[in-house]
C-alpha cells in the first residue's frame, strides 16, 4: 500500500526529514504498525519513535489514535504533543 | 466567521470593528490575546519560531468553531494564529467571539481558546542565550479541557 508520510516539529529535526513516500507491507495495518515499522529504518528512527516518546498521528488531516487503520494513499503524519496558542 | 492563519501581525480594534459589522444583535464580546512572553522556566527568550501543518491546521479550527457553534450563542467569531518567527510582546493569537450577551462569548472563547492549544497542529520553538528548544506540551492544558466534558 503506497502512503505518504510526514513529520512536524522536533521530529522533523530528529529524522531530518519532513516527508518520505512509502510502499508499506500488507502487515501493517495501523498506524502503531506503521509506527514500529519505521522505528525498524535505524537506530535514530528507533529513538525518535519508541514506544515511551509521546508522540501524536493524524491521518488526511484528522487527529488519530494509534489504533486507527490505515487508509490506501493516505497523508499519515506523526508530530509531538502542540503547543500553540 | 474568521479563520487566519499569517505571518504578518493583527490589529485588535481593526478584527473588533470587522467581527461586529453587519450584526447588530451583538451585545458582548470576549476577546484574547495570546503574546510571546520574555522568559520561560527562569530563561531569558530572545524569540520564537512557529510552525504549523498546513491544510490540517485550518481543518482543525474549523472544527472547533463549529463545535463552539453548536454549544453556545455564538453570533461571529474570529481565529487568527500567527506563525513564523515572533518576538517578545509579539501578538501571537486572537480569538474573539460575539454573542448576544456575556455568558456564551466568555465560555465560547475559553473554550476555543482551550481546544486550539491541545488539537491545533501549532509548535513552538524557543531561541535562548543557551540555544534552541522545543517547548514541551502541558499537562495543566490538558486538565482544562475536563471542564468541558472531554
Amino acid at each position: 500500500m503506497k502512503i505518504t508520510i510526514r513529520f512536524f516539529a522536533s521530529l522533523k529535526e530528529a529524522l531530518k526529514t519532513d516527508q518520505i513516500d512509502e510502499d508499506i507491507p500488507n502487515q501493517v495495518i495501523t498506524i502503531g504498525d506503521l509506527r514500529i515499522y519505521l522505528s525498524k529504518k535505524d537506530s535514530v528512527w528507533a529513538e525518535s519513535l519508541a514506544p515511551h516518546k509521546n508522540i501524536r498521528a493524524a491521518q488526511n488531516l484528522e487527529m488519530v489514535t494509534m489504533e486507527e487503520p490505515i487508509q490506501e494513499r493516505a497523508e499519515i503524519a506523526f508530530f509531538p504533543p502542540v503547543t500553540g496558542g | 466567521m474568521k479563520i487566519a492563519i499569517q505571518v504578518e501581525d493583527f490589529d485588535v480594534s481593526t478584527e473588533l470593528d470587522l467581527l461586529r459589522k453587519g450584526f447588530p444583535g451583538i451585545g458582548g464580546i470576549n476577546l484574547f490575546v495570546g503574546t510571546v512572553r520574555d522568559s520561560h522556566f527562569g530563561d531569558q527568550v530572545a524569540a520564537m519560531e512557529l510552525e504549523h501543518y498546513p491544510g490540517m491546521t485550518e481543518k482543525c479550527l474549523q472544527d472547533i468553531l463549529a463545535q463552539a457553534e453548536k454549544r453556545w450563542d455564538v453570533i461571529n467569531a474570529t481565529i487568527i494564529h500567527r506563525v513564523g518567527k515572533l518576538l517578545p510582546m509579539d501578538q501571537i493569537v486572537l480569538v474573539a467571539v460575539a454573542s448576544s450577551h456575556r455568558g456564551d462569548a466568555y465560555a465560547a472563547c475559553e473554550f476555543m481558546m482551550d481546544y486550539l492549544k491541545t488539537s491545533a497542529p501549532f509548535w513552538k520553538k524557543e531561541h535562548t542565550p543557551e540555544g534552541s528548544r522545543w517547548v514541551d506540551a502541558r499537562t495543566s492544558d490538558e486538565e482544562r479541557l475536563k471542564k468541558w466534558g472531554k
